[in-house]
């Protein structure tokens, strides 16, 4: 299997680990990432505050790229995910707005590229078989609780997650590295977002409640698949000692991948893994 | 032009509250969201305008999906700040971000973390909390901001996506 690989600017900014153990976990499984040359920022969240052709505009243009390269497209960041999923359908739905990018990009946009998340893919039955040969350590005593934000779930038109208030893709891949996933109430509950830089107040508010949450149901750290949630809850939890890992950080070091002391390093809680 | 023309799908909004109570920053807000849908349909434009709610806002759309009505409230947020964008009008401190943000992807195609950070300060004032330096500094020792911004996006599509925009 061959993708697009749209890493975003998370990725090769604050949250580096996320995109070297995606790296390393697609590598394991037999997945091949191609970058998307030159792509850009999809606009995050904070475009759409500002003008609707940008927020449609600057998705619009890696998804013609990955098309070019005629191969489906890999977002790990749950704004790029979205972001491109958005443009993606109205570009599908609307022939007036795919003949305007058409000409503007000089180029005829068909806009039929998929696009996923590593969540989609990874739960895939034929992945999560492959996950389980590739255990190297076994994290059967790890209790966690798997966190999903706001932007891999809504809109649920747009994402198409299983369940958008109760979804299981992530605990689908966890319980198969055996992981002991525990049930909470919170997991589509919003972090506070992009807030951490102007009104840090507010995210240390939700986020902080988020990790009482997680201790309370009894887990001893929180899975996450978005890069701003991983930070504001690593970084606004308020000495509560509760690791924030991603699921590909999980995944990596169960398959025994050696690298993963180094992601873990970057965290802010350090997990007791490795 | 009224708020409301642009937004039909306000008026099938029978004040049910769902989209308040589902709002993780409704106590946080001058007006809760299904007051501001009420003030729209009642042309209290100005009102909404000047109120702190759309730059409290997440965006994080609880709200849309589980109002019954289809009422589209996130749309109706972005509306709101892009007229007060426009208008000037600028409340609280969130409405310094989606200009600054902008400025760096025109400027790069990319966001480089730490020249975002310089963009908002300069516009609200370089004034850094204890905690704040705390924190950056620890960022820094664990190797999460990078200080090399990354390469410019040039290619000739995207710069033409700008010269769509008033930007």
């Amino acid at each position: 299997m061959k993708f697009a690989y749209y890493p975003g600017c998370s990725l090769e900014g604050s949250s580096r680990e996320y995109d070297e153990s995606l790296r390393a976990v697609c590598e394991a499984l037999g997945i091949q990432l191609v970058e998307i040359p030159q792509w850009n920022c999809c606009g995050a969240s904070s475009v759409h505050q500002v003008d609707f052709f940008l927020r449609i505009a600057l998705p619009a243009l890696n998804l013609l790229k990955a098309e070019e390269m005629g191969l489906p497209i890999l977002a790990p960041c749950a704004a790029c995910f979205l972001n491109v999923r958005r443009a993606k359908k109205a570009l599908l739905e609307n022939e007036k707005l795919r003949t305007k990018f058409s000409s503007l990009f000089s180029k005829n946009f068909q806009a039929k590229t998929q696009v996923f998340h590593p969540l989609w893919v990874f739960s895939k039955p034929e992945f999560i078989e492959r996950s389980q040969e590739l255990i190297k350590v076994k994290l059967s005593d790890l209790k966690l609780v798997c966190y999903y934000g706001c932007y891999l779930v809504r809109p649920p038109e747009i994402t198409e997650i299983d369940d958008p208030e109760n979804p299981h893709l992530m605990e689908r891949i966890m319980e198969a590295l055996g992981i002991q996933v525990i049930d909470w109430a919170w997991k589509v509950d919003c972090c506070g977002g992009s807030h951490s830089l102007l009104n840090p107040h507010l995210v240390k508010k939700l986020s902080k409640r988020l990790v009482q949450k997680a201790k309370e149901s009894g887990a001893q750290g929180i899975v996450v698949a978005c890069p701003l949630c991983q930070a504001n809850l690593d970084l606004y939890q308020e000495n509560q000692n509760m690791p924030i890992y991603y699921f590909t950080e999980l995944m990596g070091f169960s398959f025994g991948i050696k690298e993963a002391k180094n992601w873990f390093k970057r965290h802010m809680v350090k997990p007791s893994l490795g | 032009m009224f708020l409301k023309e642009a937004l039909p799908e306000l008026f099938k909004c029978y004040q049910c509250l769902s989209c308040t109570l589902g709002c993780p920053l409704a106590e946080e807000m001058d007006f809760k969201p299904h007051q501001l849908v009420n003030l729209l349909i009642l042309g209290k434009d100005k009102e909404v305008l000047n109120s702190l709610t759309p730059w409290i806002c997440a965006s994080c759309e609880s709200c849309e999906v589980r109002c019954p009505n289809g009422v589209p409230l996130s749309e109706l947020m972005d509306r709101i700040r892009q007229r007060a964008l426009k208008e000037k009008i600028y409340k609280g401190k969130g409405f310094s971000l989606p200009l600054i943000f902008l400025k760096e992807i025109k400027k790069r195609g990319r966001i480089h973390e730490i020249s975002l950070i310089l963009g908002l300060k300069r516009l609200v004032g370089f004034r850094v909390s204890m905690e704040e330096l705390r924190m950056g500094l620890k960022m820094f020792l664990k190797g999460k901001l990078r200080i090399r911004p990354p390469k410019r996006v040039s290619s000739e599509s995207f710069k033409r996506i700008f010269e769509e925009v008033s930007f």
